[in-house]
């Protein structure tokens, strides 16, 4: 709770406290928690003196704000009709088969979410899919693993 | 097929190093010149609705109030757009100079570029870029200033008034106009928000006069446009073409040799069948229905291997995901064309039921608050009438 007080304030005297600066302040959260708790949102609220309600309103407005816990990395597939016949299903596929969750899932480590968003503006470079704010395209199951592996690799370096 | 080939331009994406000397020159001339300039070049708003850019700096400029603001449209969510990333990444300095003539000529201290939060990995390197500009800035005495405002995955906000909303800490829900931006914005403060490839013509406009810019295309669609070409073709990215050619020539160029479709302004624009190619001119006259429409140079190309029905449907739920949810109109009628199309697909409901399905889409047209409901008419009605036995069959 303690935790959470001194992040929003923290957030709060970097952003500022007007209403302009709710959204940087929503997005700090995400960065640094991965999703924005109820109590955060009531945190901000008092910060910002502006009701839970309209925190809520806008924290639950955006796909990037998550409201849920979320994994260290947020994997973001592109669905949108030129990724769609590029064959975003295979890429899918091949993530839900690797990290064995289904999409909308965590994995058990926290370590990833899967989910399904829409276009990224990578349309000719499709499949696509972002992860975190990094975006990756061409995308192909064999660069799946890859990408997987290599993150795996930073987490848990091999001694 | 070389001999088909349409001409390429090089005017956006130019790599032209000159910020100071074009700001120089322009900041010299009276705001009035400035923007008669803006006026008689003909450029209008590249993100697809085709406001004249000059008169709406014009409207802003006249606006009554010292605080004004310059808002650069980079929340590019179109299905099948991503020109304005491109423009972002390598010619990020035109467009801030664009902004900072405009700050000039209307009265505006501050601008931001509203970055939608799929393109956040831009931003080291726009930061930099604009810390670059404020040095040369301070040389010139202009005390105009920029700063990015990241968005968080929100189509809508690309609309102007819920990209204001949005900037003020609310919902991206869009408002009601009147009032417009030009004198009500960001804050209830007069705010030109122009897209970036606008912002990035303006530069090439200011450089080389408006006469050059004029030369370019046809009638009522004057000057390049930067196209985002993707789906079944073997050259997909981004081309500056010149207004003015007809889909068929398009198709002759980027096509496949197998080409069914091809959508013209993403999912919110219109879908050209094969036959209509010869007959359809791009640019803001030619536009298939007259109207200019909510589109920025998204063609995607589907052959003859893809399902309409698949195309249909994967827009809808696009729609379905991103209207705000606001008006009734277009929160309900999103969800119902696409329970409509599935239920006579499954032949649930037989295909006369395709007819009340365009009715509520015009419906839509006509009653939804803003562009996004309104526009669903247009992909929805060009596939269902253009390709009905495939959403039947």
């Amino acid at each position: 709770m303690e935790d959470v007080k001194l992040m929003v304030k923290e957030l709060a005297d970097n952003y500022g406290r007007s209403e302009e600066n709710l959204l940087p302040i929503l997005q700090g959260i995400v960065e640094r928690e991965k999703y924005i708790s109820e109590e955060a949102m009531v945190e901000v609220a008092r910060e910002l003196d502006i009701s839970a309600a309209q925190v809520y309103g806008t924290a639950t407005f955006y796909s990037f704000l998550e409201t849920k816990p979320t994994g260290k990395y947020v994997i973001r597939v592109c669905k949108t009709i030129s990724c769609m016949i590029k064959g975003k299903n295979d890429i899918i596929r091949e993530l839900e088969n690797v990290l064995r969750i289904k999409m909308g899932e965590t994995t058990h480590d926290n370590l990833f979410s899967l989910r399904e968003t829409n276009c990224l503006g990578q349309c000719h470079k499709g499949p696509a899919m972002l992860i975190n704010d990094t975006p990756y395209t061409e995308l192909t199951p064999e660069k799946v693993r890859k990408i997987l592996c290599d993150i795996r690799n930073i987490e848990f370096p091999a001694n | 097929m070389a001999n088909k080939k349409l001409k390429r331009l090089d005017l956006v994406f130019k790599d032209e190093k000159d910020t100071e000397s074009v700001l120089k020159k322009t900041f010299s001339r009276s705001n009035a010149d400035v923007i008669n300039d803006l006026i008689s070049s003909g450029l209008k708003g590249r993100g697809g609705a085709g406001f004249p850019t000059g008169l709406k700096w014009k409207l802003t400029a006249d606006a009554k109030g010292d605080e004004k603001y310059v808002i650069c449209n980079a929340d590019e969510g179109e299905p099948g757009t991503f020109k304005d990333r491109e423009i972002l990444s390598k010619v990020p300095h035109k467009v801030l100079a664009g902004m900072a003539i405009c700050g000039r000529v209307t009265g505006a201290k501050k601008g931001f570029i509203y970055l939608r939060g799929e393109y956040r990995f831009l931003l080291p390197g726009l930061n930099e870029e604009i810390e670059k500009f404020h040095k040369l800035l301070e040389k010139l005495d202009c005390r105009f200033r920029v700063e990015v405002f990241t968005g968080s995955g929100a189509y809508i906000c690309g609309e102007e008034s819920a990209l204001f909303e949005s900037m003020e800490g609310k919902r991206g829900e869009p408002r009601n106009k009147p009032p417009f931006p030009t004198t009500s914005g960001y804050r209830g403060k007069p705010t030109v928000i122009n897209n970036v490839e606008t912002l990035a013509h303006t530069y090439s406009i200011f450089k080389y006069g408006p006469e050059k810019f004029q030369d370019l295309g046809v009638q009522d669609s004057r000057g390049s446009k930067v196209f985002s070409v993707s789906g079944d073709t073997p050259n997909p990215g981004i081309y500056e073409l010149e207004f003015g050619m007809t889909l068929q020539k398009f198709v002759d160029d980027f096509g496949d040799g197998d080409t069914k479709a091809v959508q013209v302004g993403g999912a919110s624009g219109f879908c050209v069948p094969r036959k209509k190619f010869g007959k359809t001119i791009i640019g803001y006259q030619g536009r298939l229905q007259g109207e200019s429409l909510p589109t920025g140079g998204s063609m995607m190309i589907f052959n003859s291997s893809r399902s309409m029905y698949n195309v249909l449907h994967n827009y809808l739920d696009f729609f379905v995901e991103e209207s705000c949810g606001q008006c009734t109109p277009c929160r309900v009628g999103t969800q119902q064309l696409l329970l409509g199309i599935e239920a006579v697909k499954k032949g649930e409901r037989s295909s006369s039921y395709l007819d009340k399905l365009l009715e509520l889409a015009e419906t839509m047209r006509v009653t939804a608050k803003c562009g996004l409901g309104q526009s669903v008419a247009n992909s929805f009605a060009s596939i269902v009438e253009n390709f009905k036995e495939e959403m039947i069959y």
